[in-house]
């Protein structure tokens, strides 16, 4: 890249199909994509602004400017600069004009056709808000000597001006570059009357810039591009010294002006500068010789494989490259002596920089796990040369020992282990229990490994009461071990108020995400950090949870009574509900993957790597686009090899049965459409926040959506349970016996994907096809991802109904054990995790809401009605109680 | 329509009065209709009882069939000590209103709502002298964008083109200025070729009335990165519209006041023109409402004020005549942001901004 003075403004011109063969071949051949890459190539070689020029006689240019212009502005690096606009037809500048949504510049317009046209044209660019180029053209003729370029340029200024269509600093004058060395006399003097215009021009026009066709200059020495650009070279150096201010160049290839053999050099500057009158027959004669030097040209570049081994390996891991980690990673064994001093020296040190920069958020999360990759095939590859001496140079000692676990009841491992990989890149040593791991197991095993940390995970709400209660068991126990908090439903206020308090002997921190794991597990161990840092974090929790005690007592809020008065009305009269194509049940023993794929949510795919924003524009974010991208090519990949291999083996059932609600807050379901025989009852909770006025919202419960029994009218209630199936397990060994914890976890994080997709697409055939209530609707997935349809599929333990237990009669009636091959764990999370369940409601005003906070009243009412005591009741519906129940219980007491 | 010289003046006096003090503008229409609760019924009144297309949610047509209703919120706003109202315009194209298949009324509705909001105006500047009250036409950004193909797999194509959206507005505009509008406001900008377009059928409808109309101009943010939906940071959007010599220059919509001030910094950073900003009343909470207080509000933008950032304010979604009167209080005896001068440079975009000095 070109080492002028910085302000010089590198002006892309390889989108140019009058000055590119290549990208015109492109063009011609509407092969449009690999344009755009020329494009890209050009920004990322470093042109500030880029050059598009459609002017070819195959073309219709004002419909290529077009799209190209719109197909950019779809790529954000490329749009991030602005545009040259440039056609010789004025008709293609104004279609391009029209495109752009940002300040281009127009090239070119002049006073060639007389000074009416060309105000007329400078107004209209003032108008699109463009800045434009201005040839040194007029009724006579293109100028060619100093003089007439001057007087062009200075007559163009001055008439702007005086008409006050354009600003000074939005003129840019070219006052044309000629070629040289063309073998006519004549023609010698091209490149320096253009200096001496430069000159000029910045001397008497002033905040006008100057700018030119660089490329023109050599045009004589076409086919021998070292000599061509060592051309360019040459005379940028002296007409930026002029004040040349930009220029329209192939950015990618500018040879340093100190860089040129000095041979060259010198017979070049004799042609530029005009200094003999040989020059031109001394320059053809040295242009042979170094016709074979090939040009800079830009390749895969391999050169980092030159350098020594120990930056080879760092190179590999913060690019994630496991190409030449083995053979790397054996060279340095050999260098250096022994395994551990490959693993303790160059491979930390280069997890360090990755640590580094991950910390300063220039890497992103999938790129970490691509580089913990490399370096698990490094340590692959040297553990058994380990093995072999351990004996003699004892265990290596890791940065501290970590236990990670999913708690009880709770199958959601993605982000737990995504925690075990980010600790595992920073030299800690991780033990993972895995799902479903009972208090006792990981306590006991804590004690016997005698690991540092305990790290628990969870993402049903059911497991923040499971937190709760290892970390009393922790105290009870004598334990001292800090004890990290993570997971989706787990939260710094949650660890403060319910967590921290049961376990006063340890420190409790809650951990927001993966890249927080490693500064807060440090802090932790280190003898001089970990008291400071502990105490923090308890005077924090402490002032936190009695600020959550304050606030809480003063919120006005509803009493169950007048929740149930200010419930969500429908006008049932007049109202038909539909019925469903059939009642029972209806299995799916299989689904088409490829189908499925089509539904899929990429935003939370995104967000369970910790890369946040909505899909697709998190593609083009420029903090975190490129790593989302290349994130989402590695999907689409592994999304075709589960299609292509059937990794997965998607389940479903699906039910329609006869319901009505009772009583404000309950719903039955019956046994057939006569509606005798009740079934069962489902039960649901109601808001209690405190409305007002006639204009607010109501106050909602499930079961204000089904007609009341009263009605008479006939309603149905659906239901669901569909998972991405099984076939986890064998995949998930390969990816493990490979040491590829990014493709496992990718995989997982896509079989969840496929669940919440098959959810949607089932959800969409119940409202066309099995339910029939919207045969005609037709929506975009982005519109179903909006959720703009009829009708909801609230999930128990979600927040319209967030009492887990009535998963338990959803499947019941679903028998969804048998019929999809869904089990509920004792904390009701469902397995395979891959899964998705819930009940449909088809009523037009059925819509989305939260609980959220409960009362007292409501508690001891629910567990009247669900025969419980309302101990019990407290502990299903711990996250959602307004109260401390130990509290409120003394204080009845 | 206002007389030129009556406009030129209010606009002269509009604009000394935001060098002087901080001017109010007033709050959200659109969530103010929705208080209103009104049925499909509603919405047609008797006049549009038998349209084929269902009007409710389309709050522009309220002029012809509620216009008291439209005059009662004006009234609201100018009673909590508003400076400026907006119409009731803000989907007010022909483009926005085919999904109503109202275009027909575009020309009348647009009229008869400037004519609602002079009115108001001019009855509370009578109630008022000392506070003279201003009319300023709200045009949209439309439902479709220039610069973005609505299919994800054709990246070229566009559902919506730059002469379209000229068209629609300049039709608006006119209308709008018959009504008696003093200016108008390109707001909620969230894509910029939109607001381009926009701006340049609105300059060429000046052309043809004769008189260069003031435009307030007005992008919105659509996460915190502080890019607009197109993708251009704030500083790229004044870039790409600085040559409209916009009357002023903000930012409207997007978050509560507390995360759009980093970039309504951005913009009062550079702007050679006056800065208006006006943010909704916080994030909506998890049920969809706003739910920030008046006195929340107006404590940011006493900060913004106090900081020199902003001539004018006011308040966009969920912000009520109570929010209004809180910033009014808030803001009484608060200086404005200095007009401020750029020197000489040649100022591009893309998505970034590009500046180069000759």
């Amino acid at each position: 890249m070109t080492k002028f003075r910085t302000n010089f403004i590198n002006i892309g011109e390889r989108t140019n199909v009058t000055g590119s063969a290549a990208f015109k071949k492109l063009i011609v051949g509407g092969d449009f994509d690999a344009a755009l890459i020329v494009a890209r190539q050009q920004v990322e070689n470093g042109a500030q602004i880029i050059d598009v020029n459609m002017d070819e006689g195959m073309l219709d240019s004002e419909q290529a400017m077009v799209m190209f212009l719109n197909l950019i502005a779809a790529e954000p690096d490329i749009a991030r600069v602005p545009i040259m606009i440039d056609s010789s037809k004025w008709s293609v500048i104004e279609a391009g004009l029209k495109c752009v949504q940002g300040k281009a510049i127009v090239n070119s317009i002049s006073l060639k056709e007389g000074e009416d046209l060309f105000l007329e044209q400078a107004r209209k660019v003032q108008r699109y808000g463009a800045a434009t180029v201005i040839m040194a053209f007029d009724e006579q003729g293109q100028a060619d000597t100093v003089a007439r370029k001057f007087e062009i340029c200075k007559r163009s200024y001055d008439l702007l001006i005086a008409k006050g269509v354009l600003a000074p600093e939005e003129m840019i004058f070219d006052p044309n570059i000629f070629a040289v060395a063309t073998g006519i006399e004549e023609h010698n003097n091209y490149a320096v009357d253009f200096i001496e215009a430069i000159k000029r021009i910045k001397a008497e026009l002033p905040h006008a810039f100057v700018s030119g066709g660089v490329s023109n200059i050599s045009f004589s020495f076409r086919g021998n591009n070292p000599v061509r650009e060592a051309m360019h070279s040459v005379f940028l150096y002296h007409a930026i010294k002029a004040g040349m201010d930009m220029g329209i160049v192939n950015a990618g290839q500018l040879a340093v002006y100190e860089d040129i053999e000095p041979e060259l050099r010198e017979r070049v500057e004799d042609v530029i500068l005009n200094r003999r009158d040989d020059g031109t027959e001394r320059l053809l004669e040295a242009a042979e010789k170094f016709k074979g030097g090939k040009g800079i040209e830009r390749k895969e570049d391999l050169t980092w494989r030159e350098k020594p081994v120990a930056e080879r390996l760092t190179y590999s891991l913060v690019r994630g490259i496991a190409d030449f980690i083995v053979e790397d990673a054996e060279e340095a064994r050999l260098t250096l002596g022994r395994p551990l001093h490959v693993i303790e020296g160059p491979l930390m040190d280069g997890m360090n920089v990755v640590g580094d920069l991950f910390g300063e958020g220039k890497m992103f999360l999938p790129q970490v796990v691509k580089s913990a990759r490399v370096m698990k095939r490094a340590v692959a590859h040297l553990t058994p040369f380990m093995e072999a001496e351990m004996e003699e140079s004892g265990e290596y000692q890791k940065a501290g020992k970590i236990l990670l676990a999913t708690v009880k009841g709770d199958v959601h491992d993605i982000g737990k282990n995504i925690v075990g990989v980010v600790l595992q890149c920073n030299g800690f040593e991780v033990i993972d229990l895995g799902v479903m791991v009972p208090p006792q197991k990981i306590l006991d095993t804590a004690v016997k490994e005698e690991v540092d940390v305990i790290g628990l995970s969870g993402l049903i709400t059911p497991s923040l009461d499971e937190m709760v209660h290892l970390a009393s068991e922790m105290e009870r126990q004598g334990l001292k071990l800090p004890l990290l908090i993570g997971g989706a439903t787990t939260s710094k206020m949650h660890t403060a108020v319910k967590i921290n308090p049961n376990y006063a002997s340890g420190q409790t921190v809650y951990v927001p995400d993966a890249s927080r794991a490693v500064s807060v597990t440090s802090n932790l161990l280190s003898k001089e950090m970990r008291e400071a840092y502990a105490s923090k974090v308890r005077s924090e929790y402490t002032d936190m949870a009695a600020r959550y005690a304050n606030t809480n007592s003063k919120k006005p809020r509803a009493t169950i009574a007048e929740a149930r008065a200010n419930k969500f009305k429908i006008n049932w009269a007049g109202y038909t509900p539909p019925k469903p194509t059939f009642l029972g049940l209806k299995r799916f023993e299989t689904y088409d993957l490829a189908e499925l794929a089509d539904y899929i949510d990429w935003t939370p795919f995104f967000a369970s790597w910790e890369l946040i924003g909505q899909y697709p524009r998190i593609l083009k974010d420029e903090k975190v686009g490129e790593a989302a991208r290349s994130l989402f090519e590695d999907a689409q990949e592994m999304l075709k090899r589960i299609i292509d291999e059937k990794l997965l083996a998607p389940r479903a059932v699906i039910g329609f049965f006869p319901a009505n609600s009772i009583g404000d807050d309950d719903w039955e379901i019956y046994a057939d459409d006569a509606r005798e025989e009740v079934r069962l009852v489902m039960h649901s909770l109601r808001q209690q926040m405190a409305r007002s006025g006639a204009r607010e919202r109501a106050n909602f419960a499930l079961a204000d959506f089904l007609a009341p029994i009263e009605s008479g009218l006939k309603d149905y209630v659906g239901g669901f349970a569909v998972t991405a199936g099984e076939g986890e397990a064998n995949t998930m060994a390969a990816f493990e016996a490979d040491h590829d914890d990014y493709s496992a976890i990718m995989f997982k994080a896509l079989a969840d994907r496929f669940a919440e997709a098959f959810a949607e697409r089932m959800h969409e055939r119940v409202r066309k096809e099995f339910w029939a209530y919207a045969s005609k609707e037709a929506l975009s997935s982005v519109e179903l991802i909006g959720e703009t349809y009829r009708g909801i599929r609230p999930a128990p333990g979600y927040p319209a109904s967030p009492d887990h237990t009535e998963k338990a009669l959803l499947w019941q009636v679903l028998d969804a054990d048998n019929q999809a091959g869904i089990t509920l764990t004792e904390s009701f999370a469902m397995q395979p995790g891959a899964a998705v369940s819930g009940f449909y409601f088809s009523h037009p005003d059925a819509q989305y809401f939260g609980v959220g906070k409960i009362e007292r009243d409501q508690v001891e009412d629910y567990a009247a009605r669900k025969g419980w005591e309302v101990a019990f009741a407290e502990k299903w519906l711990a996250p959602n109680l307004n109260y401390d129940p130990r509290k409120a219980s003394k204080s009845a007491a | 329509m206002v007389d030129l010289e009556t406009r030129t003046k209010r606009i002269a006096a509009l604009h000394q009065e935001a060098l002087k003090r901080i001017v109010v503008m007033d709050g959200a229409g659109g969530t103010m209709v929705q208080r209103y609760k009104l049925s499909e019924a509603d919405f047609r009144g008797d006049r549009l009882k038998a349209h084929n297309f269902d009007l409710r949610g389309n709050n522009d047509i309220l002029a012809l069939t509620q216009p008291d209703i439209i005059r009662e919120i004006h009234d609201a706003f100018l009673e909590a000590g508003a400076d400026i109202i907006e119409t009731n315009t803000f989907n007010g194209t022909s483009i926005s209103q085919a999904d109503y298949g109202t275009e027909h009324l575009v020309p009348e509705f647009n009229r008869v709502s400037a004519e609602i909001a002079r009115k108001a105006a001019d009855e509370w500047t009578a109630k008022t002298p000392h506070r003279p009250r201003y009319v300023i036409g709200s045009l949209g950004p439309t439902n479709r964008t220039a610069s973005l193909s609505p299919d994800v797999n054709n990246p070229g194509f566009r559902n919506v083109s730059f002469d379209e959206l000229a068209a629609a507005y300049a039709e608006q505009s006119r209308a709008l200025l018959e009504g008696g509008v003093d200016a108008l406001i390109v707001e909620t900008i969230f894509d910029t070729l939109n607001a381009k377009a926009a701006l340049f059928g609105i300059a060429a409808l000046g052309d043809d009335l004769g008189f260069e109309i003031p435009v307030m101009v007005s992008g919105t943010i659509t996460d915190l990165s502080g890019r607009n939906l197109s993708g251009q940071t704030m500083e790229a959007f004044w870039h790409s519209m600085r040559h409209t010599k916009p009357f002023s220059i903000g930012v409207n919509c997007s978050f509560g006041a507390r995360d759009l001030r980093p970039a309504l910094a951005d913009i009062a950073r550079h702007a050679d023109t006056l800065v208006a900003a006006f943010p909704n009343a916080g994030l909506p909470n998890e049920m969809g409402e706003y739910d920030e207080t008046p006195e929340e509000t107006a404590a940011f933008i006493v900060e913004w004020a106090r900081d020199g950032l902003v001539n004018i304010v006011g308040g966009c979604c969920g912000t009520t005549p109570e929010h209004i009167r809180a910033i009014v209080n808030a803001v009484e005896g608060l200086g404005a942001r200095p007009m401020q001068s750029e020197d000489p440079a040649l100022r591009l975009s893309g998505l970034e901004p590009f500046t180069a000095v000759a």
